[in-house]
């Protein structure tokens, strides 16, 4: 079980939240605009990453906050966890010498 | 409102280490500082501004439970007015709930408290890592449930109604290690 | 004949137990383990190999143990096997078995597998029963599973209780051997929290198996002392948690281990209140694994008889339990290790014919020693082979001279101990997912990089001496407790104790060009030999993971701990590459087998999952209502009465809503406030309908789609006040949905000042169903409920029995309805008040059987039922509740894609059987009858029911282009025969929808 660190409240385990999928896409604000092919790509398309990912955490059963978190899919380990509408934090992408969870 | 209807919460069996609390006022408020600053000078505790942290005043508190809701509960009186705070916050933007039988309280206390909780809970419930005053929603098995520890041995935890049989089971399960029957 | 010496060791030989092993009685005492018992009386034979049947003795005294797989049991229920004879503890009164035998372990008809072994190689079950390929299930599998294989299952339910725990440490040790100790310590010194754990009965790891005469000393004491005293500073700490007997079986990411205690299986009458097991589920900051090492066996022929076993757990045998593993013995080894075992062996009265030293010129104390005591070592050996039946009775020793092997003359012995050196534990290393690396001088891998914050010390990174353990085990307590740089000047030992040139081996033995036919095991578990190693990598394998898999070979609950290194080097030498390049298979978890029920815990029965209840629950129970599960709640289905069938009750509660008036509890439903300002433009934003010109006090349908367009949940949403709205769920949607919206409210539109909160348990609601159902409940209420002042989709505040009630005007029946909600501790009351007050009108409560009967009458759907996840409005016949005018709502750009408009899609219809069946739900649906699979499919039935008001059965389907097929003749293709069906609208009563207007 992972630990995550919410913004919010801090660091908590995994079991207290549910996974809400890639972060950093915004649903468009005028859906009717986009072509088809947009729309499909908007509903369907991940990046799906090997490596650091951005991806959306609800702390579901705490303090009910959605908030975004890079996470290397290769080692599940978490590099930042930011508030919702905030921009991707810069890390430092090289691995570190040891996990820290 | 007065009624002859009876009343009637779900069942908790009273033991050594856990006990049903009375029926209690519960709202929940959500709406930003301004909207608890005007609640809390008619509610008379104040709202923490720190994450996970109730305050409480006599049979009065307040819960964080998140950066804009907060549990406000009266242990005493089952018919706290809303309509007095809805006046108190006016047109500040909110939303005021009334949940009072949506969940239950009981009380999990004793030496043991701790380890009886973490048969089925899994945060740190050390002193240091989860200090008097400290509350937070979390899980109890598969049940969520909000932890608030109110003395170094005794934590008041809220079930929604139809979870407390299973809580409630639960706990006993967990507690005859220390509690033989 | 007792093998037990008169003094020393860690048992009590004042408190003798009794067992039985196949069913024969024996003697052991308080401190042995079935294993150490057994040997104490002479036995040897404990069990048959898997695959072979071959005899197999005691080869180790741990849980490395590959042999000794044995059933221990109380009574059936009681029953476990495959467990380790060398971990079990003796109790008096224990009962053990052998496995894998027919009809006794001493005559075992399995034993002709051995001499068939040319049938079985490496994978001969991927070879031999592939064809046919029916006989696989019927004939071959079972077979195979009887003939080779492991214990088997209890018969009946396991009466024990197992609990689980959640616990938090700054410094987990795994292990409590010198390392583990020291690292404890000196973590503990800091104030951090401190988990110490071992799988043994007793702290000390290794240290228990050193002899009571050793001269090693660590700060001046004997070595039990300085366990003894440190255990005691230990355990006089109040942040340091010390447990015995546990397991730490599993590390999953960011260092949260799992670890299972065993809290009763050692004991003759457990009290009833102790679990059995106790599963912790450790989060540590930091974690140090003082896992140890296991010594490496040595391949040579006949190396799995009973009576060859590894020469530290005869040490282990000897000091610990006080047994002699055997009167005449042969000692095989590759470095010092062995010497101690010999001379301890040799003081305590057992003949030792023969040091066999692989080195050419062995020199050191070790050797002196055993010089000195008048021990024959022969340099340059090997092992040719081994003679005897379930007993080594000989061993043929070789010699290399000048590079080739020459043989000795055979000694008669009844005990060979073998010692390749030692192999690190890096189990637990592995499953962190941490990099082992090759070290030439430990001839093994060991811990490289960590993935955690996690360190090893001690043995299981290849440290040996007993000096260098402690430091490297203090030093890393301390930096991993106070987060320093671990330095080594942080404590500090004095240690007695002579060097050892441990001098590991790995691969096989050297044998002569002409090889002995005698089978050289590597995994004694699998039965994998030296020659099913290389027949896999000639028939092509070569990558470990493959060769593991084809040989089985480390697998299992094995996972090599005796067998890995020498697999590996076999593989190597045979492929011609050096052993990292071969690489090492991944360790999986359990490090050893963990019960079912450590991991189910308390979630048993009816503990399983929360099962929820509403507040007419005990009601219902006492009318002798039929329950059923709808997501974790349990609704009443039906109320038969006398003696009806479901059929039946449903038929006539379905008829007293339709007649009269019914009521039926649906509290389940989820419920949502939405308040704010914005609240109306969330719900635009949100639902398919229009909600700003919803007026206060009445109520609409509300459909929600998911982005993708399709329908994902509906509800009733009644307006309270401008900035109120109290929305309802299906009872299986209510967290989803709310989930959804919260998604969409924090992070798609943060701006808009609206908040929601569940309400589903606050409030019981009530419905009251039916032509009568006004009669009922005007008398109780101070609402006007004329229909003037509350037409249909109405919703009113005030009181009911003077209980506060929010009353809606609302049908899923199609009849004139009423839903009261009343906060849920009056629940009980109100619902009893209305049933009485309702008596007169004939109120009859209904289930949810009867709910659905009578929604399906009207064609009004059940999300899930019929629905799936790809039906859109239109698909359901409800494009009439999308806003007309509506720019935007959730789903929206999806209904506007082309596949979204085809003709074909499915959609929703009723059918009717004109011969008068009641279809199946789920049953396909075909054009045109007569035809064979695979066949045509143009839809499917969702609902079906037997209508009691209409006298027929009836039918939702999901058609492809349904709705021009009104009137149009289908089938559905059962196994007795297509049905014929008539397409017909979805609703089949009161098609005007007159009566809900009443």
């Amino acid at each position: 079980m992972l630990i995550i660190d919410c913004p919010y409240c801090g660091r908590r385990p995994e079991i207290e939240f549910t996974h809400g999928g890639e972060a950093h896409l915004v649903r468009p604000p005028q859906p009717a605009e986009l072509s088809d092919q947009d729309w499909a790509a908007f509903l369907y398309m991940r990046s799906n990453t090997k490596g650091i990912y951005a991806e959306r955490w609800r702390h579901a059963r705490g303090c009910g906050q959605f908030f975004n978190a890079l996470r290397d899919t290769t080692t599940d380990h978490f590099l930042s966890t930011y508030k919702s509408g905030t921009p991707r934090p810069v890390v430092n992408t090289t691995p570190s010498e040891e996990g820290h969870s | 409102m007065v009624s002859s209807m009876a009343r009637l919460a779900p069942l908790v069996t009273t033991s050594e280490w856990m006990r049903a609390l009375p029926f209690a006022t519960r709202l929940i408020l959500q709406g930003d500082a301004a909207a608890r600053t005007a609640a809390a000078a008619v509610w008379g505790v104040s709202f923490s501004q720190i994450a996970c942290r109730a305050l409480s005043q006599g049979s009065r508190a307040t819960l964080w439970l998140g950066p804009e809701e907060y549990l406000l509960l009266d242990m005493s009186d089952e018919s706290a007015s809303v309509a007095t705070l809805e006046h108190a916050i006016g047109n500040i933007p909110h939303a005021l709930v009334d949940i009072s039988h949506r969940q239950i309280a009981i009380e999990i206390s004793g030496p043991f408290a701790e380890r009886i909780l973490n048969g089925g809970c899994p945060l740190d419930l050390d002193l240091s890592a989860f200090p008097i005053g400290m509350c937070t929603r979390t899980v109890l098995a598969k049940a969520e449930i909000v932890l608030w520890r109110n003395r170094a041995d005794a934590f008041h935890v809220e079930v929604w109604r139809s979870f407390t049989g299973y809580v409630a089971g639960l706990l006993r399960e967990i507690a005859r290690e220390y509690y033989p029957v | 004949m007792s093998f037990r010496v008169s003094k020393g060791g860690h048992i009590d030989r004042s408190r003798s137990l009794k067992f039985t092993f196949d069913g024969k009685t024996y003697a052991g005492f308080v401190g042995d383990t079935l294993a150490s018992a057994l040997l104490a009386n002479g036995v040897h034979l404990v069990a048959r190999s898997f695959k072979y049947h071959r005899p197999r003795g005691i080869l180790a005294a741990g849980s490395e143990e590959p042999n000794a797989l044995i059933t221990v049991y109380r009574d059936a229920a009681r029953y476990t096997p495959n467990l380790r004879a060398t971990q079990v503890e003796l109790y008096h009164g224990l009962q053990a078995k052998s496995q894998n035998r027919w009809p006794s372990l001493r005559t075992d008809f399995g034993r002709i597998n051995d001499q068939l072994s040319a049938f079985f190689p490496a994978g001969f079950y991927y070879k031999t029963f592939m064809w046919p390929r029916k006989a696989w299930k019927a004939v071959y599998e079972p077979i195979i599973r009887r003939a080779a294989g492991l214990g088997v299952a209890p018969t009946q339910a396991d009466p024990d209780r197992y609990a689980q725990r959640y616990a938090h440490c700054d410094v987990l040790v795994v292990g409590s051997g010198p390392a583990g100790i020291a690292a404890a310590m000196s973590a503990a010194s800091t104030g951090a929290r401190v988990i110490l754990c071992d799988e043994n009965s007793q702290f000390g790891g290794g240290l228990l198996s050193e002899a009571d005469h050793s001269a090693t000393r660590i700060d001046g004491l004997m070595i039990r002392h300085w366990i003894a005293q440190a255990i005691q500073k230990l355990k006089e700490n109040s942040r340091v948690t010390l447990l015995t007997r546990t397991t730490a079986f599993g590390y999953f990411p960011h260092n949260f281990v799992a670890l299972s205690e065993r809290v009763t299986d050692h004991l003759e009458n457990p009290d009833l209140h102790l679990v059995r097991e106790r599963l912790w589920q450790i989060r540590a900051t930091s974690v140090i694994l003082a896992t140890g090492a296991i010594e490496r066996p040595l391949v040579f022929p006949g190396n799995d008889r009973p009576g060859v076993m590894l020469a530290g757990a005869a040490s282990t045998y000897l000091n610990r339990y006080g047994v002699k593993t055997g009167s005449r013995a042969v000692v095989v080894t590759s470095g010092d290790a062995a010497y101690t075992t010999a001379l301890d062996l040799h003081a305590a009265g057992v003949v030792i014919d023969a040091i066999a030293d692989l080195r050419t010129a062995p020199v050191g104390a070790w050797v002196e020693a055993a010089q000195s005591a008048g021990i024959k070592i022969i340099a340059g050996a090997t092992v040719l082979d081994t003679q005897g039946n379930v007993r080594v009775r000989r061993i043929d020793l070789g010699q290399v001279v000048s590079g080739t092997v020459v043989k000795l003359q055979p000694i008669n012995c009844d005990l060979v101990l073998m010692s390749g050196g030692y192999t690190p534990s890096v189990h637990l290393f592995s499953q962190s997912r941490g990099k082992v690396e090759w070290s030439d001088t430990v001839k093994s891998f060991v811990p490289g990089r960590s993935a955690e914050c996690e360190r090893s010390v001690g043995a299981c990174r290849g440290i040996y001496d007993l000096s260098e353990v402690l430091t490297d085990g203090a030093a890393t307590g301390l930096a991993l407790a106070s987060k320093t740089p671990i330095s080594v000047q942080s404590a500090s030992f004095t240690v007695k104790a002579m060097p050892i040139d441990t001098n590991p081996y790995v691969g096989a033995l050297p044998q002569p060009d002409s090889q002995s036919s005698s089978k050289a095991f590597v995994d004694w578990q699998h039965d994998v030999t030296t020659r099913d190693l290389a027949l896999a990598t000639r028939e092509g394998f070569r990558s470990i993971e493959h060769v593991k898999r084809y040989t089985t070979t480390g697998m299992a609950t094995d996972q090599g701990k005796t067998s890995n290194l020498n697999a590996l080097a076999i593989v190597a030498q045979t492929l011609g590459v050096p052993i990292p390049q071969v690489g090492l298979t991944t360790f999986r978890m359990p490090y050893t087998p963990t019960t079912f029920g450590a991991f189910a815990g308390i979630s048993r029965g009816d503990l399983f999952d929360p099962v929820r209840t509403t507040a007419t629950h005990e009601w219902a129970q006492a009318r002798g209502a039929v329950f059923e599960n709808v997501a974790l709640w349990k609704r009443a289905r039906y109320f038969p009465r006398a003696n009806e069938d479901m059929h039946a009750a449903v038929a006539r509660e379905c008829l007293a809503v339709r007649h009269s008036c019914g009521i039926f509890d649906a509290t389940t439903l989820g419920k949502i406030e939405i308040v704010g300002p914005d609240a109306a433009e969330f719900l635009n934003r949100m639902y398919v309908n229009s909600w700003s010109n919803l007026n206060v006090g009445r109520s609409r349908y509300g459909i929600l789609l998911r982005e993708d367009g399709f329908i994902n949940d509906d509800g009733v949403i009644a307006r309270l006040a401008a900035d109120r709205f109290h929305v309802t769920t299906t009872t299986g949607g209510a967290a989803r949905v709310l989930g959804t919206m919260e998604d969409y409210r924090q992070t798609e539109w943060p701006d808009l000042k609206v908040w929601l909160t569940s309400t589903t348990e606050h409030w019981a609601v009530i419905a009251v169903q039916g032509p009568r159902s006004r009669d009922v409940l005007q008398p109780l209420t101070d609402i006007d409920m004329s229909a003037s002042a509350m037409p249909h989709m109405s919703v009113a505040l005030g009181a009911i029995c003077g209980v506060p009630t929010r009353l809606f005007r609302v049908s899923f029946t199609g009849e004139m309805g009423f839903e009261v909600n009343v906060p849920a501790d009056y629940g009980r009351a109100i619902w009893e008040a209305i049933f009485a007050a309702g008596q007169f009108h004939g109120i009859t409560e209904y289930g949810t059987e009867a709910m659905h009967v009578l929604r399906a009458e009207k064609g009004y759907i059940i999300i899930g039922q019929d629905t799936d996840g790809t039906v859109t409005p239109d698909d359901a016949g409800l494009t009439w509740a999308i806003g007309k005018n509506k720019l935007d709502f959730v789903g929206k750009r999806s209904l506007e894609r082309a596949s979204m408009k085809t003709a074909t899609r499915k959609q929703l219809v009723g059918l009717r059987t004109p011969n008068g069946e009641v279809l199946e739900e789920g049953a396909q649906v075909t054009l045109r009858t007569g035809q064979k699979p695979p066949m045509a499919l143009v839809g499917h039935v969702t609902s079906s029911y037997f209508s009691a008001v209409l006298g027929y059965p009836i039918a939702l389907a999901l058609i492809g282009g349904g709705r021009a097929r009104l009137g149009q003749t289908l089938y559905v293709p059962m196994p007795n025969g297509d049905i014929k069906v008539e397409v017909t609208a979805p609703v089949f009563y009161d098609t005007p929808g007159a009566r809900i207007n009443g």
